[in-house]
C-alpha cells in the first residue's frame, strides 16, 4: 500500500467518523488557540508597559522626594515629601558639579481645571523649564515651545498635550486661542505630539505645559519646591556616571548619606526591571492558564484516540487477517492522527489569531503573537495526537489477527 | 494424491486465562491435498475453530509443526504470514466480518488493497467477484443495507477475489436460512470444482456430506477421517 493510497484511506476514515473527528479537531483547537490567546495577552501587557518606559525619553533619570530604600521600587508617593527644590535642579545642571548630566527639567504638578470658552477640562498643568521638551523627548504636531525669555518673565503661555488639545478645541487649531486657568488667561502656543505609548488614556497625552515661573504665579506659590527632576545623562554610556553625580549632589545638598536620601533616583531601566516583575507574576499565571488548557485539550484527544483505536480493534484484526502488516496499519493510524492533529492545528491557529485582531479592541488590552507559543502548542497538538493515535493502534497490530478479531 | 497444502505434525494449542490451563487442541496430525474439499466437524467446544484458526495463520500452535505448501509457517516473519494470508488463504467468517462504513464492492477489493493492486483494477475484481456471488447489482450497498445471507455471499466474494488456492471457512452458514445456505454452498461447490482446496467447519450433516472428506473432533483430537458418499464424484 503505497502513500498516496494511505493518504486517500486515511481521509476517508477521518470523513467516515466525523462526529468523533470534530471533537477530536474541536480539543485541540481550544488547546492551541488559548495558548496563543493567553500568551499574546501577557507579550502584548509586557510591550504595553515597554512602550510606556520608552516614551518617557532616553537617557532619563527621573528624581523624585521621598526615600526609597525598598528594593521594590519608589516609596514614599509623589508630592507626599517637598524635599527637592528648583534650586536642586539648577546645581545638578552644573557642568562641573555634575559634567554628565546634559540637561535638566525640573517639573511642578498640579491637577487644575482648564477653560476655553463655555468648555471645561480637569487636567494635570505642569510647570517646567525650556529643556523638558527634549528631556522627555516630546515633539509638537504645531505651534512652538515656550523661549527662555518667556520662561524668565513667567509669560502667560501654554503648550496642550494632544488629548487636552481635542477636549478643549474640538474643532480648529487651538494654536493663538487663549484658554483661562486658575482665573488667569493664557495663549496657546503649542500642541505636543502624542508621546507614543500605546495606552490611549495616558497622562503623557493629557496635560497642560506651562513655564515653571508662571505656575508659580497661577497656583500662588512662593516655595521653590518642585515634585520631579527629569534629568537627560549626555548618553546611555554616561547614564551610570550621572546617577552618582546627582545622588551625591543631593546628597550633600540635603545633608544626608545616600543610605538615608530623602528623594529616590530611578532610571528607565530599574522602572522596566519593576514593571517586568509585577509582569513576571502575570505571564506566569496567564503560561500557567494556557498549559492548563493545553493539557486539558490533549486529554481530550488522547482519550477520543484511545476509545477510537480501541473500538477498531477488530477492524485492526480483519485488515491483519486480510493481509495488512503491522506497518501498513501503523502507517493508516499514523496518518489519520496527523490529519486531525494538523487540521486541528490549523483552525486553532486561525482561531487565535483572528481572537488577537477581534479582542484587543473589546477588551482595551493589546495581543502580541508569539511565534515561539504558537509553533510548541502545535508541536505538542500534533505529538499528543499522533501518540495516543499511533501507539494504541500498532500495539493492536502486535496482536495475533484472532485476537484482535475477539476483542470486545 | 497431489502434494499435501497442508501438513500438520503434533499441533497442541494451550489456552491460558490466568493460572487456568485449557488444552483446546492436543496433537493433530494430518494432512490435506491441494483440491481437496474438507468439512471438519465435532460437538462445540471441540477445537474447530481453533484449528482452523491456525490453518489460516490467524493464531499461533502452542507445539507443533505446520507446513503450508511445504514452508514451516512458525519461521516466517509477521511480513511473510501477512502475505501467505493475502495470497494463498479466502477467509470466510461466521460473523461474516465485513467493515460496515465501506459499500460492498469496497469490502471485496479490501485484499486487493493489501496485493498492491491498482485502483482501477481493483474495482473491475471487486465487481466481477461480486457478479459470481450474484451481487451484481448490490455492489454500492454497505453491509447494513444487506440481509445475512447478502452479507456472508458479500463475504465470499472477499474470499475469492484475489484467487486463493485454499478457502477457510468456519461455520459459513450457521446464521442463514436453508435457501442463503444452499446459495453459500453453491459457490463453494462452483470453487471446488474450479480447483481450489476447501476447508469449511459445519454442524449440520447434510452441510458435511457435500464435501469429499469429514475430519471428525472431539475434545481438540480427530477421532475419525473418512471419505464421503461425493468423495468418488469430484476428488
Ligand atoms: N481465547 C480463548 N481462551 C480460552 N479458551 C478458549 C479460547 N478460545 C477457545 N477456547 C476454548 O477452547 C475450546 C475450543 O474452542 P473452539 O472455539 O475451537 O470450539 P469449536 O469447536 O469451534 O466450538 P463451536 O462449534 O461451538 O464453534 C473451547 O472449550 C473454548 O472454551
Ligand atoms: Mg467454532
Amino acid at each position: 500500500m503505497n502513500w498516496a493510497e494511505t493518504l486517500r484511506a486515511g481521509a476517508e476514515a477521518v470523513r467516515a467518523h466525523r462526529m468523533r473527528s470534530l471533537l477530536t479537531m474541536l480539543g485541540i483547537v481550544i488547546g492551541i488557540a488559548s495558548v496563543i490567546l493567553t500568551v499574546g495577552f501577557g507579550q502584548g501587557a509586557q510591550d504595553k508597559v515597554r512602550d510606556q518606559i520608552d516614551a518617557l525619553g532616553s537617557n532619563l533619570l527621573i528624581v523624585s522626594p521621598g526615600s526609597s530604600t525598598d528594593s521594590g521600587g519608589m516609596r514614599g508617593g509623589f508630592g507626599s515629601a517637598t524635599t527637592l527644590t528648583l534650586d536642586d535642579a539648577t546645581a545638578i545642571a552644573d557642568r562641573t558639579a555634575a559634567p554628565d548630566v546634559s540637561r535638566v527639567a525640573p517639573t511642578t504638578s498640579t491637577s487644575t481645571a482648564v477653560t476655553a470658552g463655555e468648555t471645561n477640562w480637569t487636567t494635570s498643568v505642569v510647570g517646567t523649564t525650556t529643556d523638558w521638551l527634549d528631556v522627555r523627548a516630546r515633539t509638537l504636531t504645531s505651534g512652538r515651545f515656550f523661549t527662555d525669555d518667556e520662561l524668565a518673565s513667567g509669560a502667560k503661555v501654554v503648550v496642550l498635550g494632544p488629548d487636552t488639545a481635542s477636549e478643549l478645541f474640538s474643532f480648529g487649531s487651538p494654536v493663538g486661542q487663549t484658554v483661562s486657568i486658575g482665573g488667569q488667561q493664557l495663549t496657546v502656543i503649542g500642541v505636543l505630539d502624542s508621546s507614543g505609548s500605546s495606552d490611549s488614556g495616558s497622562t503623557e497625552d493629557d496635560q497642560a505645559v506651562v513655564p515653571i515661573s508662571t505656575a508659580k504665579a497661577l497656583s500662588g506659590s512662593t516655595s521653590g519646591a518642585v515634585s520631579t527632576i527629569y534629568v537627560e545623562a549626555a548618553s546611555s554610556g554616561t547614564l551610570s556616571a550621572a546617577y552618582q553625580e546627582v545622588q551625591s549632589l543631593l546628597a550633600t545638598r540635603h545633608g544626608v548619606t545616600t543610605a538615608e536620601a530623602d528623594f529616590s533616583i530611578s532610571t528607565q531601566e530599574s522602572l522596566v526591571e519593576t514593571a517586568n516583575s509585577t509582569n513576571k507574576t502575570l505571564t506566569v499565571l496567564l503560561t500557567g492558564i494556557a498549559a492548563i488548557s493545553l493539557l486539558v485539550g490533549g486529554v481530550g484527544v488522547m482519550n477520543i484516540m484511545l476509545v477510537s483505536v480501541t473500538e477498531r480493534i477488530r477492524e485492526i484484526g480483519l485488515r491483519k487477517a486480510l493481509g495488512a502488516t503491522p506497518s501498513v496499519i501503523g502507517r493508516q493510524f499514523l496518518v489519520e492522527a496527523s490529519m486531525l492533529g494538523l487540521a486541528g492545528g490549523v483552525v486553532g491557529i486561525l482561531v487565535g489569531v483572528v481572537g488577537s485582531w477581534v479582542l484587543p479592541p473589546l477588551i482595551d488590552q493589546p495581543v502580541t503573537l508569539s511565534l515561539l507559543a504558537t509553533v510548541a502548542a502545535l508541536l505538542t497538538a500534533l505529538a499528543l495526537g499522533v501518540g495516543f493515535g499511533v501507539y494504541p493502534a500498532s500495539r493492536a497490530a502486535r496482536l495475533t489477527p484472532i485476537d484482535a478479531l475477539r476483542s470486545e | 494424491m497431489s502434494e499435501p497444502i497442508i501438513q500438520l505434525d503434533g499441533i497442541r494449542k494451550t489456552y491460558r486465562s490466568g493460572t487456568l490451563e485449557f488444552e483446546a487442541l492436543c496433537g493433530i496430525d494430518t494432512a490435506i491435498s491441494e483440491g481437496e474439499y474438507v468439512a471438519v466437524v465435532g460437538p462445540s467446544g471441540s477445537g474447530k475453530s481453533t484449528l482452523m484458526n491456525i490453518l489460516g495463520c490467524l493464531d499461533n500452535p502452542t507445539a507443533g509443526s505446520y507446513l503450508l505448501a511445504g514452508e514451516d509457517v512458525s519461521t516466517m516473519t509477521e511480513a511473510q504470514l501477512a502475505e501467505v494470508r493475502n495470497r494463498r488463504i479466502g477467509f470466510v467468517f461466521q460473523q461474516f466480518n465485513l467493515l460496515a462504513s465501506l459499500p460492498a464492492w469496497r469490502n471485496v477489493e479490501l485484499p486487493l488493497v493489501y496485493a498492491g493492486v491498482p485502483r482501477h483494477v481493483r474495482r473491475e475484481r471487486a465487481v466481477a467477484a461480486l457478479t459470481r456471488v450474484g451481487l451484481a447489482d448490490r455492489t454500492e450497498n454497505r453491509p447494513g443495507e444487506l440481509s445475512g445471507g447478502q452479507q456472508q455471499r458479500v463475504a465470499v466474494a472477499r474470499a475469492l477475489v484475489t484467487e486463493p488456492a485454499m478457502i477457510l471457512a468456519d461455520e459459513p452458514t450457521g446464521n442463514l436460512d436453508s435457501r442463503s445456505t444452499a446459495d453459500v454452498l453453491d459457490l463453494l461447490d462452483e470453487l471446488h470444482d474450479a480447483g481450489r482446496t476447501i476447508v469449511l467447519i459445519t454442524h449440520e450433516k447434510d452441510v458435511a456430506e457435500r464435501a469429499g472428506r469429514n475430519l471428525v473432533i472431539s475434545d481438540g483430537q480427530i477421532t475419525s477421517d473418512n471419505p464421503t458418499a461425493r468423495a468418488g464424484v469430484s476428488a
